[in-house]
C-alpha cells in the first residue's frame, strides 16, 4: 500500500444541512482506484453513490459539510484552494456524468464542447485543440467531422460517448462514470461499456463505475463495493462478490436481477420489502436489519464493520463475522 | 493534414463558415416570412426608419420653425397640406416626419440601455444567487414597485437641471425610459438563468473547471439571448410610448419635434375644442403603427428563434 494510488478515499463522510436538521448522505466511506483499475459502486438510489462522485471535485452544494481525505494523486482535494482546485477539475480527474442527453449545451456544436476543457486548462491554440477533439471523436468512434453538429444530431448512444469524449480531454488520471449508461438501451449500452473498458486498458486511467446495475458492474469491473445507507456493505473482487454475496444486502440485490428464460424466476419472490432507510432516521445498529431476510436478534444493536468474508472480499454483517469466528 | 496545408484548411474553413451562416440566415428568413405580422411589422418599420433617416432631406427647416411657417393656422387637410396645419400654420406631415426621428432614437437608445442593465443584472442574479441576488432583486423591485410617471419626472428634471451633466433633453429621456425600464427585463433574465443554471450542462462546465465569466458568457448568455432579442423589440415599443408620454406632459425638448411634443401642442392649443382632428390624429395614429410594428416584429422574432414554437 505504499505506492500512491490515484485516487484515495479514506473515512469519507458527506452531510448535508437542511433546515430539518442534518441528513447524513455518505458515513465513513473508504475507497481507493490504481492505474488501468475499474471499481463499481453499486447500490439503490439515494445511498450515495452520487454524492461520492461529486465530493472528489467539490461540486457539493454549499449546505453539505465533507470530512474525511480525498487524495487525488495524494493531493487532498479538500485542502485545495480555489484556484488550485480549478485547475485540478477535469485534468486530474473527470466526470462522465448521468445523463448525457441534457449534460450538453444545446446551443453550442459538440466540438466547441468538446474543446473546451482543454482550452480551460491548456496554452494550447484553437486549432491544435481542434485537432486533439477530431482524436478524441475516432478514440470513441465518431467520425471526426462531427465536431460541428449540435448535441440534438446524436442519438443517446452518441452523446453519451461525446460525454466521454470530453472526459477524456485532458487526459485525466481518474475518471468517474456516474450511471453512464442509464438510459440507454442494452445494446448501446454493451457498446458504451465496452468502449470504456478498452480506453481504461489502453490509456491506463483509473475508473470508478457507479451503477445501480448490476449486469454492468459485473461485466466492466475488477473490484466492486455495494453500499447501502451511506456506507460500504459489502466489497470485493467482482465476480467473488454478486457470484457467492456475503451479505444478505448484496444477495438481495443480485437475486433481483431477472433472469432471461428462467421459468422458475418468475414465481419465486424476489427482491426486498420496504425502502432505503431516510439517511436522518437510520435505524440503530445495522442499518439494513429492519429490511434483512436474515437478521439476528443482536442486530438492532450490533456495531458492524467491515469483516473479512473470503480473498480480498469484506462485508459488514454480523453473520459474517460469527462465521469467520467459528471457522477458526 | 500537414503543417503546410493547415493555412489553406484555415481559409477553407472560414468560408465553411461563413457559407453556413448564409444557410442558416435563409433557414431563419424562411421561418420570418412565414409570419405575415412579422413581414408587416418589418415593412412599417423600414417606412419610419427612412423618414427617420431620410427627414433632413424631406423637410425644409424652414417650413417647420414657427415664424417661416408656409400655411395659416388650423387648416384642413388639402392637396398643399396633406394633413393640414397646426396652431402656427405649420405642415402637421412636415411635424411627423421630423418627429419620427426623435421618437425612434429616444425608443431605441432607451431600449439599449434598458436591455444592457436588464441582461447583466439578471444574469449576474441568477447566478451568483444568495447576496447578489438579494441585493440586486431589492433593488430593482424597489424601481418596480414606484410608479413609472412620478418617477420619471423626478429623474428627468434632476437630469435636465444638472448643470455639469450637459445633456440634452433628448438624451436624458432615453435615460430616464432606460434607468425605469431595466427592472422587467432584469427579472425575465434572471429566470431564465435560474433555469439554465439547474442545466446538467452548467454543472459538467464547473467539474471541467470553469469560472464565473465562462459559465456565464460561456454557457447562459447564448441560452438566454433569445429571450433578450424578442424582449428588445418589446421593450423599444414601451420605449416610444414612454417617450411619447413624458414629451406630452411637456417634459420633451421644447426646440425638437417628437410625436409626443407634437400631441402636445394639439392639447395645449385647443385643437380638440376647435375639432381640428388632423392635429391630433396623425401623431397617434402613428405611434400607434409604430408599437404595432415593433410588437409584431418582436413575436415572429420570438418565433423563428424559440424551436417549440415554429410550425404553429
Amino acid at each position: 500500500m505504499s505506492a500512491i494510488s490515484l485516487l484515495e478515499i479514506k473515512d469519507l463522510t458527506v452531510t448535508y444541512s437542511s433546515s430539518d436538521g442534518d441528513i447524513p448522505a455518505v458515513r465513513g466511506v473508504d475507497l481507493r482506484v490504481d492505474p488501468g483499475q475499474t471499481l463499481g459502486v453499486a447500490g439503490e438510489s439515494g445511498c450515495g453513490k452520487s454524492t461520492i462522485v461529486a465530493s472528489v471535485l467539490r461540486l457539493l452544494p454549499k449546505s453539505a459539510t465533507v470530512t474525511g481525505q480525498i487524495l487525488l494523486d495524494g493531493e487532498n482535494v479538500l485542502e485545495m484552494g480555489w484556484g488550485r482546485l480549478r485547475a485540478a477539475r477535469w485534468a486530474e480527474a473527470s466526470i462522465i456524468f448521468q445523463g448525457a442527453m441534457h449534460s450538453l449545451n444545446p446551443v453550442q456544436r459538440v466540438g466547441n464542447q468538446i474543446a473546451e476543457p482543454i482550452l480551460v486548462h491548456e496554452q494550447t491554440s484553437e486549432q491544435e485543440a481542434n485537432a486533439r477533439v477530431g482524436e478524441l471523436l475516432e478514440q470513441v468512434g465518431l467520425p471526426a467531422s462531427r465536431a460541428q453538429n449540435y448535441p440534438h444530431q446524436f442519438s443517446g448512444g452518441q452523446k453519451q460517448r461525446l460525454m466521454i469524449a470530453m472526459a477524456l480531454a485532458c487526459r485525466p488520471k481518474v475518471i468517474l462514470a456516474d450511471e453512464p449508461t442509464t438510459a440507454l438501451d442494452v445494446m448501446v449500452q454493451a457498446q458504451v461499456l465496452g468502449l470504456m473498458s478498452e480506453l481504461v486498458r489502453e490509456l491506463g486511467v483509473g475508473l470508478i463505475l457507479i451503477s445501480h446495475d448490476l449486469s454492468v458492474l459485473s461485466r466492466t469491473c475488477q473490484r466492486v463495493a455495494v453500499m447501502y445507507a451511506g456506507k460500504f456493505v459489502e466489497q470485493g473482487p467482482s465476480d467473488q462478490v454478486f457470484g457467492s454475496p456475503s451479505h444478505p444486502y448484496t444477495e438481495a440485490l443480485a437475486g433481483a436481477f431477472p433472469t432471461i428464460g428462467d421459468r422458475a424466476f418468475r414465481y419465486a419472490p424476489r427482491g426486498l420489502a420496504g425502502d432505503p432507510p431516510h439517511p436522518q432516521d437510520l435505524p440503530t445498529g445495522c442499518p439494513f436489519h429492519p429490511r434483512c431476510p436474515v437478521a439476528q436478534p443482536e442486530c438492532p444493536t450490533a456495531v458492524v464493520e467491515l469483516w473479512p468474508s473470503g480473498p480480498g472480499q469484506s462485508a459488514a454483517c454480523v453473520l459474517v463475522r460469527d462465521r469467520d469466528r467459528v471457522s477458526r | 493534414m500537414t503543417a503546410d496545408a493547415t493555412p489553406a484548411v484555415r481559409r477553407s474553413a472560414r468560408s465553411i463558415v461563413w457559407t453556413r451562416r448564409r444557410r442558416a440566415f435563409a433557414r431563419n428568413w424562411k421561418e420570418y416570412r412565414r409570419n405575415r405580422e412579422g413581414l408587416i411589422g418589418l415593412v412599417m418599420l423600414a417606412f419610419f426608419a427612412f423618414l427617420a433617416l431620410a427627414g433632413p432631406w424631406l423637410v425644409d427647416p424652414e417650413t417647420t420653425a414657427v415664424i417661416t411657417a408656409p400655411g395659416r393656422p388650423f387648416e384642413p387637410p388639402s392637396s398643399q397640406f396633406w394633413l393640414g396645419t397646426d396652431e402656427f400654420g405649420r405642415p402637421i406631415l412636415a411635424l411627423l416626419i421630423e418627429g419620427a426621428r426623435v421618437s425612434l432614437m429616444v425608443g431605441l437608445i432607451a431600449t439599449v440601455f434598458s436591455i444592457v442593465i436588464g441582461t447583466v443584472v439578471g444574469i449576474m442574479a441568477g447566478h451568483f444567487g444568495g447576496w447578489t441576488d438579494t441585493v440586486l432583486m431589492r433593488v430593482s423591485d424597489w424601481l418596480l414597485v414606484l410608479p413609472f410617471l412620478p418617477l420619471a419626472i423626478v429623474l428627468l428634471v434632476i437630469l435636465q437641471s444638472s448643470s455639469w451633466l450637459q445633456i440634452s433633453p433628448v438624451t436624458a429621456i432615453a435615460i430616464v425610459v432606460g434607468i425605469t425600464s431595466w427592472p422587467a427585463t432584469a427579472r425575465l433574465i434572471r429566470s431564465q438563468t435560474l433555469a439554465v443554471k439547474s442545466r446538467p450542462y452548467l454543472e459538467r462546465a464547473r467539474a471541467l473547471g470553469a469560472g464565473h465569466w465562462h459559465q456565464m458568457s460561456r454557457h447562459i448568455l447564448p441560452n438566454v439571448m433569445p429571450l433578450v432579442l424578442a424582449n428588445t423589440t418589446l421593450t423599444v415599443a414601451g420605449a416610444v410610448l414612454a417617450e411619447t408620454t413624458l414629451s406630452f406632459i411637456g417634459l420633451g425638448d421644447p426646440l425638437r419635434h417628437s410625436w409626443g411634443t407634437t400631441l402636445d401642442g394639439a392639447f395645449g392649443s385647443g385643437a380638440i375644442s376647435i375639432g381640428a382632428w388632423w392635429y391630433l390624429i396623425p401623431p397617434g395614429v402613428a405611434i400607434v403603427l409604430v408599437v404595432l410594428a415593433f410588437t409584431w416584429v418582436g413575436h415572429a422574432l420570438e418565433t423563428v428563434l424559440n424551436p417549440r414554437l415554429q410550425g404553429r
